[in-house]
Order: C-alpha cells, then structure tokens, then sequence
C-alpha cells in the first residue's frame, strides 16, 4: 500500500458492528480498493447520535469527546450510515461549540467525517466496482443522509457501475420511513404505520432488492417487509458493491 | 380550547385506531407534495423567492417592536384602533368589549388561528353573543363542536357523509328529504345558511395573514370569499392577529403571497386576496364603520430572544403539515392544541410551556421534510431539537426511556464494557432468532416486534471479528 495513501479510520456503527458486521468488511474492501489505508480503532463504541437526539446534552458530549479522541488521528473519519456521519458533520460542532478546549476539535473532526458512499465517490473517485446484479432494485434515502448531507446522487453513481441493475422508483419516496431512532421505540404505533406506509410502495414499486446506505432504517424495512411476507430482499448498499453478497439479506437467514 | 397536548400519546393511538379519520387523512395528505411540486414548477425562481421570503421574515422579527409601532400608527391614523394584548384573556376581553359597544347579538367569523388560540368563540357564547363561521370547513367543525385539523384546511380530517350528517342535525329547519350528498348540493346549503347570517351579524371578525406596516393594512387570503362578506358587510370589522405578522411594505407582501399558496395547495394564489385599510372612508361604496385590530403577543416576544426565534418567521401555508410523515399518520387532533404537525411541535411549546407540550416535539423523526419545504427556510428539526434539550433538562421524559438512555451512554463511553456487552448480546439474539434469520417477539422490545420481525444479528460483532483477522 502506498504510503501516502489516505489514512481512513472506519467508524463501523454501532448497529453494523452488532447487527451486520458484513456491512463493516464491505466497508473496508471498497476504501481500500478506492485506494485508502483503513484503520479500525477498537476503542469504538457508538457516536452518540441517540443521546444527541433525545437532548441528552451531557451524556452527547461526553460521547462525543470520546470519538473526538479515538478518530482525531485520521486525516479522514468514514461511516456507512448517514445520520451517524450527520451526527459527527452537523451536530459535534454544535454541542460542543461552547467548550473551549474541544470546540475546535469537533470542528476539524467534523470537516474530515464523511458517510461511505459519498466519500467514496466525491473524495475518492472511486469507479472500480465489478459486481453484476441481473435484477430491478430500489433505493430508500435516508431522511438524515438526504437531507442533512445532500447524498441522492453518489449512491446511484455507483450503483451505475453495476452490471444488470436497474433502478425502479418507490411511490412517495422521499417519506421517511418512520425509524427515527428512539422514535419507532417512543411511538410504536406511529412509527409502525409510517414503516406499513413505506413498505406498502416498496412493495408495489416491482424491486426485488431493496438497498440503502442506513442500518437503522434497512432494520425497520426489512423487518416490516418480512411480517408483510413481502419478496422484497434487504441489503446495505455496500453488501452489494463489495460484492459480499454470500450472507442471507437482512432478516432473512 | 383546553390543550390535550401531555396526552399525545393516548390521542395518536385513538387517531391510528379511528377508520372515518384514517380513510380522510388517506384521500387528503398524499395529494400536498404533488400539488407543491405542480405549483413550483411553474415558477422557476422559486429557490430565489423563499430566500427572499426568509430574509423579510428575518428582518421583521429584528425590528419586530419598531414595525409593530408604525403599523399601529398607521391603522390610527385611518381611524382604526389597535388593541394590544399581551395574553388570551387580555384579547378575549377586548374582543368582547367592541362586540358589547356595538351591541352584537351575531358575530360572522372568518377563519383565524388566532381565533382559536384565544378560544373566542367560546368566550363570545359565554357571554350571550352568538358567533358563525363563515369559512366552509370552519363551519363544519363548528358545528360538530370539534377544533380545526390542520391550520389551512381544517376541516380535513371529516368525509363527506360526516358534513351531511352534521348539516342536516344542525339545519333541521330545512326539507328532511332533501338530497344532500355532493359537494355541489352541501355548499349550495351552506352558503344559503350563511347568507343569512352574514346579513344579520352586527360585527365580523377575521384573522390576517399579514399585517402591513407601510400602511396599516390587514391581508386575508381565502378560497371561498367569505372573509370578505365577513369584512365588508357588519359595522364594525375585528382583526385578530398575533405581533409577528407584520411584515415591512406591500412589495414584501407580494413576495410572501407568491410562496405562500404555492406551498402547500401549488396555487399561484389564493381566490381571493383582500386587503383592509381602515373602516369605511366617505368615498368609499361600502366597508364597516369601524375597524379593530387585537394584536396578541401571548408568549411570542418570549421566544424571539431564543434558539426557538426562528418559528415566528412561519407564515402558516401548511406545508410542513402536508409533507410530514407522522401528521400524514395522525392527523392534527393527536397534537392536543390549536397548531399541529412540525410547525404546531415547534411553536406549541414555546406558548403553552413543555410540562404541557414536551411530547410534541419528541413526536418525530427529525426527518426534516418540514424544512425541505418550508417557503421560509425555518429549521424546525432543529427547533425540536431545542424543546428536547430543555425537555430532558427539565426531566422528560423519566422513567425506564431515562434510565435506559443513561445506561446506553454510560455504557458506550467504557469501549471493554461496551464490547461485552454488544458480544454476549449478538451471540443471544442470533440464538433466539434460529435459522429463520430474524426475532418475532422480544421481550422489552415488544413496541418493534408488535408490527414488525427484528432481523438478527449476524452472530459475532465487526469488531469481534476484526480484532480476530488482525492478530
């Protein structure tokens, strides 16, 4: 490996690292085919984004420290989730910005912090994906990555690399899909309603393979879909652009 | 209008359960961002005209007090008055004490949120003053003796057969037998009922949108033209409005009608647009022989030194109500007040307090589909994120969530801890999910598998499995 490769640190998530550790390996096969040295700190835990969001300021903080301190060596912080990479871009510099001595810190973590699939292809240039997938996919955006981050095109981008696949369009698209985090657990009926919604157009929308760059909502989908007895297979996008695709989907096996 | 906001919970699962509300929300909501995006597309400075939008706002709410005076000074010196009120009660007072000079028995009412804010109709019942809406869905609902659903169309949440029925408990003068089922035929007697009415009233009373203050002039936009049968024709015209609806000059006016509609119903504008001036000038062929305006602060100039400032900029189109995916869900009822959906989370609690409102802003996923389309650029994921950092400051929520996300954090900031824990439960769960692949029931996690499986983990941890392959 090239020694003035870029130095990656991989924040794998909380969620791949219990739920999908696939999704962490096919993290680390696509940096380092994008030419990236990758480091996996272990002093990982999670970034925090549930204390962030629930108002938890202390608690957000001190995790937030934590991060700050285990990836402050990287010239660059990659995450496979969107609302985790949202939580160290947007919401570190703000919950520490009164704080003198990591203020700045959390600045300059947050402007190296980047969500896999757009750093792979807006800092990266990655183009060396070699996967076939003969079959029609759909694509769920994740509220966070979409809005916080503006990531709709760089997924598609590569996923236009992929032999065969051909993306079909889910009815109302943009809705969320009603994971929200401790949301789905606050207001289960609300949130399940919004997940039976979701899964209605995705359903409908012809797919067989449903992908998307966020655990969380991959979780809430595929687990839907699956009581629905829906067809309708679930993957992080990465699973599939590693091509590690030997595991079961998600939910299934 | 007693606020029922502490019991969201309870209301949006009476909401979920409730067929004739689901079936309403079903017809209506999917149709907002169809129509906005259908709206927009004919605009191609668009973009320009909500930056332009935001920044009038923005001015208003820094020169808020200095606005506010020359607006007043203007409607004076047309012979208006302006009333300041700092609280409901103050408003209510003074709206009953200008229908008592003007010895009103009826009071015609045009739709305002401020209205029912300070609960008006009420307090004018109460004190032997009878009033009538005169917007169709506001007369609906008045008549089912229910509040307004959503800030621009509040009658969303009732169908058709819900109108007739109401119609003809309430009109029972009129022909039992009568085919009372289109649209065509419930507006036809809706209108003959009012006509009567707007004859009759002694006062009229409407809200504003905007409240200009170059020259001391109230906006009302409307679909049906009551408001200005409402205006026009009883002696005496009362403008409720809250302080930050004032906006610099009429150009700044025209700005703000151009996103207004278009956000949320795609219409270039509104059918009607009408401006007031004062009462009735010599020369002029009709208008009211005098014109009131009751300006509510009630709580407003609170926030507007806050992190929760950037509310007051809303100019109430509704857009965020008709792209938000838990409104979509539970309609505006479940919000237990007089504001739903994103706007009504982010304002509700900065005017009733959080011990009252704290669920609203918890119940949401932050999406940020709201401040997608807000015309004004408000962040309100952020404004919610406000009222949840003082909510948990403040205790809320307690109990086992408290506990739990205390724990999670004491947890994730000890990564040896952390790794065991996160070990032994990838190894548990994977057994218990088998060979299927994913959990059907879990205890603690029953609000999950109530509705959905909870996929299982692989089985080891990435990290686990990392630290393993790097000996």
């Amino acid at each position: 490996m090239n020694a003035d490769a870029p130095h990656v640190g991989l924040f794998v998530t909380c969620l791949v690292d219990l739920f999908r550790p696939t999704v962490g390996f096919a993290a680390v096969r696509l940096l380092e085919r994008a030419g990236c040295r990758v480091t996996v700190p272990d002093a990982q835990t999670c970034c925090g984004q549930p204390a962030a969001s629930q108002g938890a300021a202390e608690e957000a903080r001190a995790v937030a420290r934590q991060v700050i301190e285990t990836f402050d060596r990287f010239d660059y912080v990659v995450l496979p989730s969107g609302s985790c990479a949202a939580t160290l871009r947007c919401h570190y510099p703000e919950l520490l910005a009164d704080d003198p001595a990591w203020a700045e810190r959390a600045r300059h973590l947050a402007g190296r912090s980047h969500e896999l699939l757009s750093f792979l292809t807006d800092i990266m240039h990655l183009t060396d994906i070699n996967t076939v997938y003969d079959g029609k996919i759909a694509y769920h955006d994740s509220c966070s990555g979409m809005r916080e981050l503006g990531i709709h095109a760089q997924p598609r981008q590569l996923l236009g690399l992929v032999d065969g696949l051909r993306e079909v369009p889910v009815a109302d698209a943009e809705a969320c899909c009603g994971f929200g985090g401790a949301f789905c657990v606050k207001y289960p009926g609300v949130a399940a309603r919004m997940a039976e919604a979701k899964c209605r157009g995705i359903a409908q929308s012809g797919a067989e393979l449903l992908l998307g760059g966020d655990l969380g909502c991959l979780l809430n989908l595929a687990g839907t879909l699956g009581r629905q007895g829906a067809a309708t297979e679930v993957r992080h996008v990465a699973e599939l652009l590693a091509d590690l695709t030997d595991i079961p989907p998600i939910g299934r096996g | 209008m007693q606020p029922r906001c502490h019991s969201f919970p309870e209301n949006a699962a009476r909401a979920l359960d409730d067929v004739d509300l689901q079936s309403a929300l079903g017809r209506t909501t999917a149709g907002f961002p169809k129509k906005r995006l259908e709206g927009i597309a004919t605009l191609p400075e668009f973009e320009l005209l909500r930056d332009q939008a935001t920044r009038i706002r923005e001015h208003v709410l820094d020169h808020l007090d200095w606005y506010l005076e020359r607006f007043a000074d203007r409607v004076q010196a047309q012979g208006g008055t302006v009333h300041w009120c700092a609280d409901a009660d103050e408003a209510r007072a003074a709206v009953l004490r200008i229908c008592r000079e003007a010895d009103a028995r009826t009071v015609t009412k045009g739709k305002s949120m401020i209205g029912e804010e300070i609960a008006i109709n009420d307090h004018l019942e109460a004190h032997g003053i009878t009033p009538v809406e005169t917007d169709l869905g506001e007369y609906i609902i008045q008549l089912r003796g229910e509040a307004p659903s959503h800030i621009v169309a509040p009658a969303l949440h009732v169908s058709r057969p819900q109108v007739s029925a109401a119609f003809r408990e309430h009109h029972a003068d009129r022909d039992p037998g009568r085919p009372l089922e289109t649209p065509r035929e419930l507006l036809g007697e809706a209108r003959e009922v009012l006509r009567d009415r707007f004859l009759a009233a002694d006062v009229g009373i409407t809200g504003a949108n905007m409240l200009i203050a170059e020259t001391g002039t109230s906006v009302i936009v409307t679909n049906e033209g009551n408001g200005d049968l409402t205006q026009t024709l009883p002696r005496v015209h009362v403008v409720l409005a809250s302080i930050e609806k004032v906006v610099p000059t009429l150009e700044d006016t025209s700005t703000l009608l151009r996103v207004l509609a278009r956000s949320i119903t795609g219409q270039e504008q509104t059918a009607y647009t009408t401006f007031s001036t004062g009462p009735r000038r010599p020369e002029d062929p009709d208008g009211p022989d005098a014109y009131h305006v009751v300006l509510l602060d009630n709580g407003r100039s609170r926030l507007l030194g806050g992190p929760a400032r950037s509310i007051l900029r809303c100019i109430r189109c509704g857009a965020c109500l008709g792209h938000c995916p838990v409104y979509a869900q539970v309609g505006g009822h479940a919000y237990g007040w007089v504001y739903s959906g994103p706007m009504g989370a982010a304002l509700t609690p900065g005017l009733l307090g959080l011990p009252e409102a704290w669920h609203l802003p918890q119940a949401s996923t932050l999406c940020g589909r709201c401040e997608a389309v807000c015309p004004v650029r408000i962040p309100i994921p952020e404004v919610l994120r406000h009222w949840r950092t003082e909510s948990w400051r403040q205790g809320r929520p307690g109990g086992a969530q408290r506990l739990a996300l205390k724990g999670w954090a004491w947890l994730a900031r000890r990564p040896r801890a952390y790794r065991l824990v996160t070990r032994l439960a990838a190894r548990a769960l994977r057994r218990a999910a088998g060979a299927g692949g994913a959990l059907r029931r879990l205890p603690g996690l029953g609000g999950w598998t109530a509705t959905r499986d909870l996929p299982a983990p692989e089985g080891r941890t990435f990290l686990d499995q990392w630290r393993e392959r790097n000996r």
